[in-house]
């Protein structure tokens, strides 16, 4: 029994745990390395398949289309780190300890998704470029320089997305409180968006706005936007901003739920 | 100090928590008893700030629990030892614990040892068993050397030795000067281990007393005695000033008189006795007593 008041530990001791709770469970780096694999090693396989196919004209091929195309894929297993980070103190009961340990709601939570978004934005910019220079090199000549025009901001604006995406993640699994229940809705929806739910003439005045949807101008994943056929009703950073409200408002709706339910 | 003031704690129209008041002091062991589904652990997680009351509320040494600078230096809590993520080490499990409120990883190799896990500290916790679970839950509590201790139902599912174990500790415990509270649905468990308890019934106070005083005025002591002629035999005894009530089964209870008095007082009347049997105080039966007139109440409110 220490007599004298020691310091009220602050957000380093917080982010600290927060860390260590994430790199000791095995299945939250699992996710990480899926993250990567998917990324870089489907971005080889479609940027090899592109390279081999006939020539369709210049204008038509983009270069950065097989430079993203695989993160759709790679961010599911985001998605699943995001939820796991969050979803797994309810699925294992010790969201009651870490509120023991910081019982103010609002220091336990926002260091919880600081932490978890910093690492997601570290593996992004891991692989992201890794899956750029993957993916060039396999299309030959048809690949692109990590300094042509667009493409410094589309990069960044590739870890950032995924990032978002798995902020975006966590904040439904703290509304949730499920791991079953996120997973469920999130990845068939991302699954979905992968698969182009935002390009479908009748619903695509709703569906261009879902939250993985609003990135892909940015990932040159819409197809070329001076077509209208493709053509999105945003520009590229707009749809970056509509995925970062996304994000803002799940974060926010899964701190309200933390605030007023019983833990 | 645990004060507890007018708690309350109602799930739409169900009343879990009704209106409850109580200070467990420092120093001792103080039993927090009620049959399940009483309201022990809504009031527990309540103390400790997890659920909110619908009503009252509780201080910690004069402060709330969210009020607390360092939690785990204060307070030290056993909620549910199966809490722990299956795939973390136990040692990883105390770690992030200890980092979260500035404790030194020293502290964590110590509480370990202290719970006689230090050869199981690098063993994923979901392996553990139900008493190592509890000895792990009981690390954790520790880690801050918190002068305030909640356990709730420490001792269910442990194996005799592990039951031991966790009774001596707490009387440690509670000999070095600290608040420790620990609840549970076994009198004869508290019987042997807490000094001071706190009874609850659907959720309503029923008994806040030490237990030597629960056993004198729960059941008291008496004499059973079976005769042909009770009503003679009752005559006499009350004569002597002795209380008797008549058993469900037709014998006869005699308070406050020994076998020897009861015997003699029957030879010099002629009357024959075909039983005398003494039984004693039973804590166990103070308990059903009590908590068994809470539910009968609840049942004619119904």
């Amino acid at each position: 029994m220490t007599a004298e008041a020691p310091a009220r530990p602050g957000m380093g001791a917080v982010l600290l745990a927060e860390w260590t709770k994430i790199r000791t469970v095995p299945s939250t780096l699992w996710a990480l390395g899926a993250a990567f694999a998917l990324s870089v090693g489907l971005g080889r396989l479609v940027a090899g398949s592109l390279s081999g196919s006939a020539d369709t004209g210049p204008s038509a091929f983009d270069p950065l289309f097989a430079a993203f195309y695989s993160l759709t894929l790679g961010q599911l297993a985001l998605v699943v780190f995001g939820v796991l980070v969050v979803s797994g103190e309810y699925g294992s009961g010790t969201i009651r300890l870490s509120l023991l340990a910081v019982p103010r709601r609002g220091l336990f939570y926002g260091c919880k998704l600081l932490t978890g978004t910093g690492i997601v934005l570290a593996a992004s910019a891991v692989t992201v470029p890794v899956t750029f220079f993957t993916t060039q090199a396999a299309l030959g000549p048809k690949g692109t320089s990590p300094l042509a025009d667009g493409v410094p901001s589309a990069i960044a604006g590739a870890c950032l997305y995924l990032t978002l995406i798995s902020l975006f993640a966590m904040g439904v699994a703290a509304m949730l409180r499920s791991s079953t229940l996120a997973l469920g809705i999130l990845l068939p929806l991302f699954f979905l968006g992968s698969q182009g739910l935002g390009n479908i003439p009748a619903i695509k005045a709703v569906t261009q706005y879902l939250p993985d949807q609003a990135g892909t101008v940015l990932l040159h994943l819409a197809g070329p936007q001076d077509d209208p056929r493709w053509a999105r009703d945003y520009g590229p950073w707009t749809g970056m901003g509509v995925l970062a409200l996304w994000a803002a408002a799940a974060a926010l709706g899964g701190y309200l739920v933390l605030r007023r339910r019983d833990a | 100090m645990i004060e507890v003031e007018n708690l309350s704690k109602r799930y739409g129209d169900a009343v879990a928590v009704d209106d409850l008041s109580f200070t467990v002091r420092p120093g001792l062991v103080t039993g927090f008893l009620g049959p399940n589904g009483a309201g022990k652990s809504t009031t527990m997680r309540m103390i400790l700030d997890l659920d909110r009351p619908s009503g009252g509320r509780v201080r910690i040494g004069g402060r709330s629990y969210r009020g607390l600078p360092v939690p785990l230096r204060r307070v030290g809590a056993l909620l549910d030892a199966k809490a722990v993520h299956g795939r973390r080490s136990a040692y990883h499990h105390l770690l992030w614990l200890a980092q979260s409120n500035g404790i030194s990883k020293a502290r964590v190799r110590e509480v370990l040892r202290l719970a006689g896990l230090e050869d199981a500290g690098g063993k994923r916790a979901g392996g553990f068993s139900l008493g190592m679970a509890q000895r792990l839950g009981i690390a954790a509590a520790l880690l801050g050397d918190p002068p305030v201790l909640l356990l709730d139902e420490p001792v269910n599912g442990l194996d005799p030795e592990g039951v031991l174990w966790i009774r001596n500790l707490l009387k440690g415990l509670a000999a070095e000067g600290r608040t420790v509270f620990v609840s549970s649905h076994l009198m004869s468990e508290m019987a042997l281990t807490a000094e001071h308890l706190i009874v609850i019934g659907r959720g309503r106070l029923l008994a806040d007393t030490s237990v030597r005083e629960l056993v004198e005025t729960g059941t008291r002591p008496c004499v059973r005695i079976r005769t042909r002629e009770p009503e003679r035999m009752r005559d006499v005894l009350a004569a002597e000033g002795l209380v008797v009530k008549q058993a469900a089964d037709g014998a006869l209870e005699v308070y406050d008189g020994e076998p020897q008095t009861i015997g003699e007082l029957a030879l010099a009347h002629g009357l024959v006795l075909y039983e005398a049997t003494v039984r004693s105080a039973s804590l166990e039966e103070a308990f059903m007593r009590l908590t068994g007139n809470a539910v009968e109440y609840r049942g004619e409110v119904r």
